[in-house]
């Protein structure tokens, strides 16, 4: 993003049938979303219930049966501990998806002020966040999760009384706050050449404060590239998550995600002689189709914002 | 140009001088210490004795002794977990196989994405053009670990090809290279295909072959090399991935890479191996993107990598 891009605008409305196929993506991707946040969220009632048999540390005799029809709850088959796998992946999925959100939401409440006061103020300001924004590029991007985890974990254990709500916090605070240097730049990209405009500098001759300004006069010309990125983002999120479950430093036990839920799966199910494919496969699957639906809305959301963009490549 | 150059090399030990201080800070800050935890409590003699041997008895003294031992000696200290060793062993045993892998890893995707971009682009809506785009949805849908338990059971598991793990020979290369290849593999052939699309609709490349310059030629060497350029771009964030992606990979296929020895590192609290593996995280990747940027100026002239941005 340089200074002399145009400020994006409705005028360069993009061909019909392209705008078609975007539709169709938005459409598709949002209504998996849609279904799948009904779906996890909906069933909370009975995952969260410890008599049901979908309670998501429910301990069963049934350990690792393979899926049948005879009950709801054997649909997908058992885990290790005679967990219904329907009700693990339905709980393991709202907390996916809300540490996806959370972090989106905060890297997004971030990158949106950086860049707007890098932008907006230039000079030494927008020196030395940038510079910010240029280290945390230079560090390898999980590795800093990994880092500010391992300082705010036990820190937050005391404040919040309760193991897994600063499990869930921490790691919702680490991602977000490693991610926001994209949408940072992107902002201020936008600011440098949305702040030389005549409208900008007719507030501020006008005597409306700064903090006025940046609300009322450059945030509603920001929306586009905010929410692209801010869908961008929740996918990013939710494979941090799974990779870090994975290397056992997520999400922790009993608390399932889709992450963990693969990474747990993985060994059992690649077990040769006695493949428990059940356990790898739904989690995977629910995750991929995930991972998938957010790329498709933010990458429609992208073209219908900026048609110069053109992201067919996925 | 050479201003420019000079000024990222100068640059370049700043910004790894703030990053030995955030690290440090928040591997200091995190409570638990390589010294004894919660179940298996020292007693104070040893943990004195353990803090004394290894310069640590307060914040000031570490932070005062071991950046100083890294400039005056470039050695980043004993490490607090691996008995006997100091870091600098380890980073020389493991920093090897991590360039390999991660070379490696960036080569299969570079080859085999560019190949099939190119392949893709010519024939557009074709076979090998959904299959593509196939494999691309998977690369940016399934979590590395995944993947690399599919071709582990795959072929390993059944068809007995390949090891299963371990490093050593060319073969326990193959698997993780292609583990850790899959998504930056995915986004090449992705970028190549879009990028060669817009570049065969040039009239340079009509003139080309009607002037008879043979179709491969035309392919190759006039349009390929333009439509490389975002491509070489993206290889400065597939850098970053190959690297991160490797702590996963290198976890699956039990490889004693550096990626291995930072996550340990981060579980065993142990502070002086945080530190020196993300030190040359942090160098490798500066650099690397010093060279992507230099690189770019080669291959296309017109751009100007000293403008600010």
């Amino acid at each position: 993003m340089t200074a002399m891009e145009p400020i994006l605008s409705q005028e360069n409305a993009p061909a019909a049938d392209f705008r078609k196929s975007v539709d169709m993506r938005l459409a598709i991707g949002g209504g998996i979303l849609l279904l799948l946040f009904v779906a996890c969220v909906g069933s909370l009632p009975w995952t969260l219930n410890s008599h049901s048999n979908f309670y998501y540390d429910h301990q069963g005799a049934d350990s690792l049966q393979a899926p049948s029809g005879a009950a709801l709850w054997t649909v997908m088959g058992t885990s290790k501990l005679g967990q219904s796998m329907l009700g693990e992946c339905l709980f393991g999925g709202v907390i996916s998806l809300m540490i996806g959100l959370s972090a989106a939401a905060l890297s997004v409440f971030l990158g949106v002020g950086i860049g707007l006061l890098a932008g907006y103020r230039g000079g030494w300001v927008d020196a030395l966040l940038m510079r910010t924004c240029d280290i945390l590029y230079a560090l390898p991007y999980i590795l800093l999760v990994i880092l500010f985890k391992l300082a705010l974990e036990k820190r937050l254990n005391g404040l919040f009384g309760s193991d897994m709500a600063a499990n869930l916090i921490v790691l919702f605070l680490a991602i977000g706050l490693v991610s926001w240097p994209p949408m940072a730049r992107v902002i201020r990209g936008q600011v440098l050449s949305l702040r030389t405009l005549p409208f900008v500098e007719a507030a501020r001759a006008a005597g409306v404060p700064q903090g006025r300004i940046f609300t009322r006069h450059l945030l509603p010309n920001l929306v586009g590239p905010i929410v692209v990125y801010a869908t961008l983002t929740v996918p990013q999120a939710i494979l941090q998550e799974s990779f870090l479950s994975f290397l056992g430093i997520g999400i922790q036990k009993p608390l399932p995600t889709w992450g963990s839920l693969a990474s747990d799966g993985l060994t059992l199910a690649l077990n040769p002689i006695a493949s428990c494919w059940w356990l790898l496969v739904f989690p995977c699957t629910l995750l991929g189709v995930t991972l998938l639906a957010l790329n498709f809305v933010g990458d429609g959301l992208r073209d219908a914002w900026d048609p110069r963009r053109n992201s067919k490549m996925i | 140009m050479g201003r420019f150059i000079a000024w990222r090399l100068i640059e370049l030990p700043l910004v790894l001088a703030v990053i030995y201080l955030v690290t440090f800070t928040l591997a200091w800050v995190a409570p638990g210490t390589p010294f004894g935890n919660s179940e298996r409590k020292l007693p104070a003699a040893a943990e004195k004795a353990l803090r004394e041997q290894f310069h640590a008895t307060s914040d000031w003294q570490f932070l005062g002794y071991y950046p100083r031992r890294l400039l005056l000696h470039g050695d980043f200290g004993p490490s607090m977990s691996y008995d006997g060793f100091t870091v600098n062993d380890i980073l020389r045993a493991s920093l090897p196989i991590s360039i390999t892998l991660g070379l490696f890893a960036i080569l299969i995707a570079l080859v085999v994405g560019c190949g099939v971009g190119v392949m893709a682009a010519l024939q557009r809506g074709g076979i090998l053009d959904g299959l593509s785009l196939a494999v691309a949805l998977i690369g940016i849908s399934l979590p590395s670990f995944v993947v690399a338990g599919l071709l582990l059971a795959v072929f390993s598991d059944r068809l007995h090809w390949l090891p299963s793990g371990g490093w050593g020979t060319l073969k326990q290369l193959i698997l993780p290279g292609f583990a850790l290849a899959t998504l930056p593999m995915a986004y090449i052939a992705r970028l190549t295909r879009v990028a060669m699309l817009d570049t065969l609709g040039n009239d340079y490349v009509r003139t080309a072959r009607a002037k008879g310059l043979t179709r491969s030629d035309v392919i190759w060497r006039h349009a390929f090399r333009n439509a490389f350029l975002p491509v070489f771009t993206y290889l400065g964030p597939a850098a970053a991935y190959a690297m991160t992606g490797s702590f996963v990979v290198e976890t699956v296929f039990n490889i004693p890479g550096l990626g291995q020895h930072f996550v340990n590192g981060v579980k065993n609290r142990d502070q002086t191996l945080i530190l020196g593996t993300v030190m040359v995280y942090a160098a490798m990747l500066l650099v690397l993107n010093l060279i992507v940027d230099l690189g770019y100026a080669m291959i296309d002239p017109r751009i100007d990598v000293t403008a600010k941005q």
